[in-house]
This record gives structure tokens, sequence and C-alpha cells, in this order.
């Protein structure tokens, strides 16, 4: 994947001198900060062909960026002219008001974004999508042969199947799943209480309700999968996740889309394993109609405190970073693209699935980010069995409660 | 000690040597297994199916022929340009390690030196000092450093590093120079010099034991600091800890772990050239017996 | 000491200055800030229903009026004086939970089972555990290896120095995480441990006793070398008059370790103890690196929780690290007063 990238900076290289007057910078200050994705980089990549003729075009993508792109915005002039955001992080740069409404940039220089790439909020658009993702259903169709079962399209039938495979001795730990404390179990017990029918909070207000029948039934059977799972599974990221995958230790896991390419590459990994990965839609789970998953998007926005040159210049660069110019053989399996032009690889269906099958996306709300620091903190008692569900669950309000009314959600 | 007075009996010395040969397995052993697995491929040497195949490099052979690939260190070198971050660190450690040491000894020396009741409290307030949380100190850097247009930068972080490791260095001189005699720059002072006259030709020829020492923490500090690089360098002004940290991945991305790998081989690399040369100074300077208790 | 050997106020001062800067500028005022941002909160927000449109849809979304707060904050800058709220909830020192806890219970484990509970008891928990253990036990080790390191061969001295430093050397982030792969219960020493427990079921990952253990291990493994470059340097000023004379009055050698060697070094134990216990109430990479946050926090991964998650508690984290300066003076408390009877004989 890093070597594609070097070969794309030189095609892009070429093409610098056309992609120049195509975008039409002539004047102004850009600088991006965002997420090291490869798909990221491609759009900065392509963002850049656009420096030249006294407009420099500068990036810093690291995954540290969101503990430093608010502060990088907050001054004045902002440092950077151009977060690069998902729908969770947004949130943060809007409740302190340090990006732009694009409307009028979009009217002026963005005749060629499609509608549903435009993130609107309260009417004013905030950002512009360029690509999508979501947690999605991996499975290994050898397995799943050998025992005779068919991809699972519930939790319930995943469990079966976990049965059946452990039961004929064919893996011993055959679930996968990213349920490392912290973040990502949090990101776990989003996706499966949204298939429950949950509700984070009360309508129009902060105050968290998962303390529920929906919540008490969403840890029962995340206690039930991992004892499907490696003893170790509070320790795994989506990282080693990945790598129990590869090492053709897992039959079953719930991933992100993003992660699906390099499962299907023999580089670290065995044939078998790679030839037998299969992808498909996100599961139900209680018999409910919402899939048990969560839709992302990846977007550019425009910094509040830079001047009306700089935000224009800013505007075209990422316009031409996320136009369907950018989009080439290497680029394409990157990721689901929301841009024009964009054919669905075989690698995107799952992601293509989620959206189709009525999947909501993650909520962008101001405290969400509060309450899923507060699952990944106090639900892994419960996951170890040193509590019941009842108590992980109050405690979790409680945490996110004190949390809440520091930043003045709750009073 | 290593008069023939001080010859130690056999079975001591077994007992000491077997102790040293223990303590020498544990240190290395992790560094040495590391060292080996660079040469192989991830899947060898995070083998998910049976450890030994991190020594024979099954899958390696499987993969790329022979037991052996620098594909990691290729990977890091040549497509990520490690030797960027290589140079960054050399510019940073050896900017905090000298600014570090000059300012450090000129305080240390002057708490060592004045008996008034103030400095017992200065190296408690540094002590104080040194009792924040890096990671709280760093974030509250964001916001002037940004205003200021000094963020992402070397210099600004060699003074942050240079600033953080202030209380440790005072304190670590400050034990040492108490050791040295004062009547050493009392006399000199008597001959009429002036306070830094003493300390120039008296105390900084006598110093440099613990001055070596000191350097030394003041430079693993710097070498191996991630939490302040990590959040006060630009992507193109990183150090190699940070840049090492970046091949891991993240929640979304897969990272490539080997580039890792063979990085941290590269980066211990130096410092064994760095401890052959100073191991003079640290083993056979000290005993020149310039200082005494 | 003569009154004329005492260096005077301004030639201290001037010696002082650049290093007094440096930690004035960089040190003292962000402490000031973080005092202060600890008793001030965030105002309260003002919300307002929007419709909220993307790629996958529209949909009624709560999202703060931007306007109606600024306007508050416009007024008061640094927020609301929230006083020692925050330092009293529930992720802090959660006196009201501590409370209830103690009424609601009817023994002490009961007591201390709810108060475990609470982030801030179970972050000092195990802070604390790991502190006292593994401070004694790294000056241990590292007193020995100094011992043993000066005993060898001039040659080898150099090798062995190298090789005792490496534990310090590699990055603490890498370091753990090479670690973390190999006490993996299919790593090479996740492996060992299983044979020489004879279980083959043995993981040090999924119990919370034995990734304490793992914690405290990597701790004395990755401390030792600083005690040891210590001592060693140390060592070398031991006075060989007095061994000698030692010597010649018949004592043991581990009479003149006992009376010689360890006297001499007791200033550099204060040291190491100080530096050392402070160090550890701060843990926090191996956490990190080991993935232990479902087993273990510290006050350290409390913070970096805080300012990490996508909303940043900025009071919260300032508070914990007021907390944190308070947690080390205490802890130093005996060690100060050592310092300044030792002064107090020094002057």
């Amino acid at each position: 994947m890093f070597l594609k990238e070097i070969t794309m900076a030189g095609s892009f290289a070429l093409m610098a001198s056309a992609a120049y007057a195509e975008c039409n910078v002539s004047a102004g200050r850009v600088n991006i900060i965002g997420n090291e994705f490869p798909a990221i980089h491609a759009v900065v990549n392509a963002a850049k062909t656009c420096a030249g003729n006294g407009v420099e075009i500068k990036s810093n993508l690291t995954a540290d960026h969101q503990l430093i792109n608010l502060a990088g915005m907050t001054g004045k002039p902002a440092e950077y002219t151009s977060a690069i955001v998902a729908n969770s992080s947004i949130v943060a740069l809007m409740n302190e008001d340090v990006i732009r409404p694009l409307d009028d940039l979009v009217a002026k220089f963005g005749q060629d974004l499609r509608k549903n790439q435009l993130i609107t909020i309260d009417g004013k658009i905030m950002a512009v999508a360029f690509m999508a993702n979501a947690q999605h259903l991996v499975f290994r169709q050898d397995i799943l042969d050998q025992a005779g079962v068919e991809p699972p399209r519930s939790y319930e039938e995943l469990l079966a199947a976990a049965a059946k495979i452990r039961e004929m001795g064919l893996l011993e730990y055959p679930v996968g799943g990213a349920y490392k404390a912290g973040w990502n179990l949090a990101q776990e017990f989003n996706n499966i209480y949204i298939g429950f029918g949950g509700e984070f909070f009360e309508p129009g207000s902060a105050k968290a309700t998962v303390n529920n029948e929906a919540g008490i039934a969403t840890l029962n059977l995340m206690k039930e999968l991992s004892g499907y799972m490696n003893p170790d599974f509070l320790t795994h990221d989506s990282n080693a996740t990945n790598s129990e995958w590869k090492a053709g230790n897992v039959a079953l896991m719930n991933m992100w889309g993003s992660r699906v390419p390099p499962l299907k590459d023999t580089e670290g990994s065995s044939q078998v394993v790679v030839d037998n990965t299969d992808i498909a839609g996100p599961m139900t789970v209680g018999g409910g109609s919402v899939p048990a998953t969560t839709l992302w998007w990846d977007g550019w926005t425009v910094a509040r405190n830079i001047s009306d040159e700089d935000a224009e210049a800013t505007f075209k660069a990422l316009v031409q970073g996320t136009s369907p110019s950018m989009l080439n053989a290497e680029t394409a399996p990157m990721a689901v693209w929301l841009i024009e032009g964009y054919e669905p690889t075989d690698a995107a269906k799952g992601v293509f699935a989620a959206a189709n099958s009525g999947a909501v996306p993650y909520p962008m709300l101001p405290f969400q980010g509060l309450l899923h620091s507060a699952l990944g903190a106090e639900l892994s008692d419960f996951m170890l069995g040193r509590e019941d569900a009842q108590t992980a669950l109050a405690d979790v309000e409680a945490a996110y409660t004190a949390a809440a009314k520091e930043k003045g959600y709750l009073q | 000690m290593s008069s023939k007075a001080f010859k130690q009996p056999a079975s001591l010395r077994a007992l000491s040597i077997g102790f040293m040969a223990f303590w020498l397995l544990l240190a290395a052993f992790p560094f040495l297994w590391t060292l080996w697995g660079s040469f192989k491929v991830e899947l060898d040497f995070f083998s998910k199916a049976d450890w030994t195949d991190a020594l024979t490099g099954a899958r390696t052979v499987a993969e790329k022929g022979t037991a052996f690939t620098g594909a990691g260190y290729e990977g890091a070198w040549v497509q990520e340009e490690f030797w960027r971050s290589v140079i960054n660190t050399s510019i940073v450690c050896f900017c905090v390690v000298v600014t570090s040491l000059t300012i450090g000894t000129l305080g240390g020396y002057a708490l060592s030196r004045s008996t008034y009741r103030y400095t017992f409290w200065l190296l408690i307030i540094a002590l104080i000092f040194r009792a924040m949380p890096p990671i709280t100190l760093v974030s509250g850097y964001l916001l002037p450093f940004f205003a200021w247009n000094l963020w992402g930068v070397l210099p600004t972080t060699i003074i942050v590093l240079v600033a953080i490791n202030q209380p440790f260095t005072l304190w670590m001189l400050h034990s040492f120079f108490q050791k040295i005699p004062k009547e050493l720059d009392e006399s000199a002072k008597v001959d009429g010099c002036s306070q830094f006259q003493a300390f120039r030709h008296v105390i900084i020829p006598v110093m440099w034991p613990g001055v070596v020492t000191t350097g030394l923490f003041s430079f693993l500090l710097a070498y191996n600091d991630f939490a302040v690089t990590s959040m006060l360098l630009s992507k193109d002004n990183q150090t190699m800890v940070p840049k090492i940290a970046s091949f891991l991945g993240t929640t979304q991305t897969e990272g490539n772990v080997m580039f890792a790998v063979a990085s941290v081989v590269s980066a211990t690399a130096p410092l064994f050239v760095l401890v052959m040369v100073f191991q003079r100074q640290i083993v056979s300077g000290l005993t020149a017996g310039a200082v005494k208790g | 000491m003569q009154r004329s050997g005492l260096m005077q106020h301004k030639t201290f001062f001037w010696f002082f200055f650049p290093t007094a800067t440096a930690m004035l500028l960089f040190i003292a005022l962000p402490i000031l800030s973080v005092v202060t941002q600890s008793l001030f909160t965030p105002h309260d927000q003002v919300f307002k229903i929007v419709e909220s449109c993307g790629p996958f849809g529209c949909k009624q979304i709560t999202s703060i009026d931007t306007e109606a707060t600024d306007a508050l904050k416009q007024a008061r800058p640094l927020g609301q004086w929230s006083g020692l709220d925050v330092y009293l909830d529930r992720g802090h020192l959660a006196v009201s939970e501590v409370a209830a806890a103690w009424g609601a219970s009817d023994s002490m484990g009961q007591f201390f089972k709810a108060i475990g509970n609470l982030p801030f008891y179970r972050a000092m928990s195990f802070t604390l555990t790991y502190t006292f253990v593994v401070t004694p036990l790294l000056i241990a080790l590292g007193f020995m290896i100094a011992l043993s390191v000066n005993s060898l061969h001039r040659h080898l001295k150099g090798l062995a120095i190298f090789f005792s430093l490496l534990p310090m050397i590699v990055t603490p982030l890498i370091g753990s995480l090479i670690l973390f792969w190999m006490v993996d219960s299919r790593g090479v020493l996740g492996t060992g441990l299983q044979w020489l427990f004879s279980d083959p079921d043995l993981s040090l990952k999924a119990s919370t006793s034995l990734t304490w253990v793992m914690l405290i291990v990597y701790g004395v493994w990755h401390s030792a070398p600083f005690a040891f470059v210590v001592f060693y340097a140390g060592l070398q000023t031991v006075p060989k008059e007095t061994l000698e004379s030692a010597m010649i009055d018949g004592a043991t050698r581990w009479q003149q370790t006992r009376y010689v060697v360890i006297p001499h070094l007791m200033p550099l134990v204060t040291f190491v103890a100080l530096i050392q216990l402070m160090d550890h109430f701060r843990v926090f990479e191996p956490i990190v690196g080991f993935n232990a946050e479902a087993h273990a926090t510290s006050l350290s991964w409390i913070i970096f929780n805080d300012l990490g998650g996508e909303t940043r508690l900025l009071s919260s984290a300032s508070t914990t690290s007021v907390l944190t300066i308070i947690g080390v003076s205490i802890l130093l408390s005996p060690v100060l007063v050592r310092t300044w009877r030792d002064f107090n004989a020094k002057g």
C-alpha cells in the first residue's frame, strides 16, 4: 500500500501542470490536517497538484490529528485552513465554532460536487464528504462450508455458527472482534445497542438513557460473543483482530470496511485465508430490522479564522482533491468513495449493503463522544465478570453525567 | 576497586558472574529477539501459529525464498524515509543535551554552593514541577504555540524538552556537585578568583563524571520522548519515536508493524556506538579519583 | 563554614537565572493555568434542534447554538467558576459516592469494593501498588547490577553497561509492544510460562492479577538500569582507604558492603527513590503499551483518556493533574523531610 502511494505521487507529478490549470487557484495559503489513511493521503496528494504560482499547499496527516486540529484552527489566522474529519469528530470543531459554513463557496466553485456529499447542519453546509465506512460481517467461506452453515445474517445465527465451528473442532475461537477496552469496546456496544433499537439519549436532551432492556440485552450478547473469542479479547484492537484473521484463527468477525482490502492481500497472510475471505452486509440482532452497525463518512472542512482568499484556495484545492480525476486503478480500491464516477469495487459491497439496509449514521451529537468515552471506560468490568449488566450501565450513566455536567451539557 | 586487596573469593565471584549473566540475558533477550525477528516477515515475528516460526522463519522462506529478508528495513528507510527522522532526532538530542547541561550545571553548581535556605525550597519547587504529567503540560502549550507560530518546528521542541528535563538535571547535578569538596573552589576564591572563575577553572575540570551521567539521561529523555515530540512536531519534522509510532496504524487503517520493528533496531544501533564511545568516560573517567566523597 | 565561603545572592541569581527562566516559562506558567482551569468549567451550553443532512439522509439532531453560547463566552472567557466541584465529582474524589458507599456497606470489604468501582480510587489502587512494589525492587536490582558490573574485568565493562542499559534505551512505546507480543499466550515468553506452570490455558492478558504482575515486572525491568547507572557512578567514588582499613580490621566482604559502601551510596539511594517514586506514581506508558486499560489504570492514564476522547474534558484533565501533583507531594514528604535534615546538617 505504501508502494502504491509512491507510484501514485509520481503519476500526479506528471499530471500536475494539467491539474494546476484545472483547479484555478491563483493565490492563498492551504494547510490541511487529517488522519493518515491511505485514502486521505490520496486526496491530499491530488489537492497538492493545485500548488504552484505562489500557492503553497502543506499538510499534516497524522494519527494524532484530533489532539491538535482544534488548537491549530483556533488561532487568528488559523494554522490549518482545513481539517479532514469524520462524523464523530466534526462535532468538536462545530462546538468550538472553528469551521465556516461553505454555502457561498459551494455556490461559486462547487458545481461538480454531488448533493449527497454536502453535510448540511441547520441549513448550512459545514463539510464535504468524500468517503464512507461501516463495520460489517467478514467470514471465511471454507470454514463455514465445512461447518455446513450459511453466512450469518443476524448475531443469533452467528452464535449458532460459532458454536458449530467450535463443536466440530475447526477453530477454538471462531469469532473475532475489536473488543479492546476503551473506544473499540464502546463502539461494539453502540452497534449492537442500535441493532436492539436502543436510544442513547432522551429526545432533545443530553440525559443518557442506556440503562434499559436494550442495554442489558446488548451486554449479555457481547458477553456471549466473547465466549467464542480469544480470551485476551479486551486487549484486541482492530489491528490485533485483523492479524488474528490473517493467521487463520478466526472465521467470523464484524470489521471496518476500510480494513478489508489488506485482508485480501497475501502479504502477511496465507493463500487459503485470502481466497476464502469474503464479506457481507452487517448483521441484525434480536429480530430487529436496523442492522447492528453505524455508517461513517470522512469529509473536509474549511477553517473559520482565515482570510477569504485562503478559504477560497483551500476550497478549490480540496474540490480538486476529491474530483473524479483523482480516481484511478490505484485509488479506487482504497475506500468507498462518495465521489462522482466511482464504481464500487468488490471490497465495497459490505459498506454499500450497510447503507442500503437502513443502517443509521454514527450520531452527530455534541455529547455523543462523552458517552462513548464513558462506555469505553466502564464496560470492561462487566466483560470481566466483576459486575452485572445493570451495575455496569448505571456506572456508565454516572460517569457520563459527571462529564456532561462539567462540559455544561447537563445542569 | 580493581586493586589486589579487593580480589573476590571464588564463590562470590561465581555468584556475581552468574547473576550478571542472568541479568544480561534478561536485559538483552527481548532486544536480541527483535533484532533476529526484524529480518523476518510479520507473520513470523508475530507468529500466531507457533512461536518457533520466529526462529526458523517458516513463513519468510515461503514468502521471500530465504530465511532472512531486509524488507522491513527497506520499507522504513527507503519508502518511508526514516533517515529524515534520524537527522531530526540527532539535532534534537544534540541541542537538548548541550543546552540542558549548560544551564543545568550553572544552576546545579549554584544550588550546591549556596547555603541559604532558599536553595532547599528551590530544589523542592523543581521537584514539584517535575510531578506535573507531561501530557497536561503539552496540551497546554498547543494554543500559544499555534498562536505565535512556534508550533511544529524543532527549536520549540528542543526548548520544551530542556525545560521539562531541568528539574531532574538540577537534582542530579546538585548531588554530584555536593560531592566535589567545597574547599577546592573556596581556596580559588581566596586566591582572588571570582565565583565564575572558580567554577570555570577549578570545578569544570573535575565535574565530567557527573556531567556525563546526567548527559546520558538527558540524551535518553530526548531520544525516547513521545509525549512532547508527537504533539509538538509537524509530520515533516518528526523525530524517530513518533515516526515509528506512525507505522503502527490506527483503528481504521492497517499499519506496517515490520517497518516499526526494523526502525526500532535501527534506532538502537547508534546508541550502541555511543555507549561504546562514552564507556571510557563512564568507566575509567570516574575511577580517576578526582571525585571523592 | 566561613561566611566568606557563601555564595552571594547576586552571584547565585546569575548562575540560576537561565534554568529558572526555562522552568518558569514552560512549567510554572502552565501549572498556574492548569490550576485555574481546574477551578472553572465551560459555560452551560444552549441547544437547538436542527436538521442534519449527509450522504446517509437527513435527521433531526441536537446541536449547540454557537451564537447563544458565544455571548456567554465573550462575557466570561474563562468559563464559569466551579470552585472545587470538579475535584469532588464522580470522576475525581467522588465524595458523595464514597459517602453513599460508606452508608450502604456492612463491611470494610464491601466498602472497598464499592470504592474500587470509582475511577479515581481504582486508578489509585493500581498506582500505589505499582509504585511501592516496583521502587524497592528496582533499587535492590540496580544495586546488585552495579556491584556485579563493577567487579567485572575492565574490557567487559563497556559491553555489560550497554546491555544493562538496553531495557531503558528501547523506547517504552515499542519495547512494550514487542514484550506485549512475547507474553501473549502464543508468544515465546507466554509459552514458556505455560510450560513452567504446566497450565496450557494460562494467559497473562486475560487476568487482572497476572496483568498487574506483568506490569510490575516490566516496571522493574525498565527502570533498574537507571538505578544501576547512578549507583555505578557512585561506586567509583567509594573511598578506597576506608575499604582498605575495613579490610585490615578483618571486615568480611558483606560487612564492607553493609558498613562502607551502602552508607556512602545512601544519598544516591534517596535520589533514586525520589525520582522513581515520582515516575512510577505517574505510570502511563506501560498501561497503553500493554493494552491493560481493562485491568489497570493510573492518574496519568485518566488524563490521557480525558484529553484523547472526541470531546476533550479540559477541566477534568486539569483537576487530575493537580491531584497528581498533590499525590506526589504527599508521597515524597518523608524523603523531603530527610533531605531537609541533610540540608541543615550541610549548612
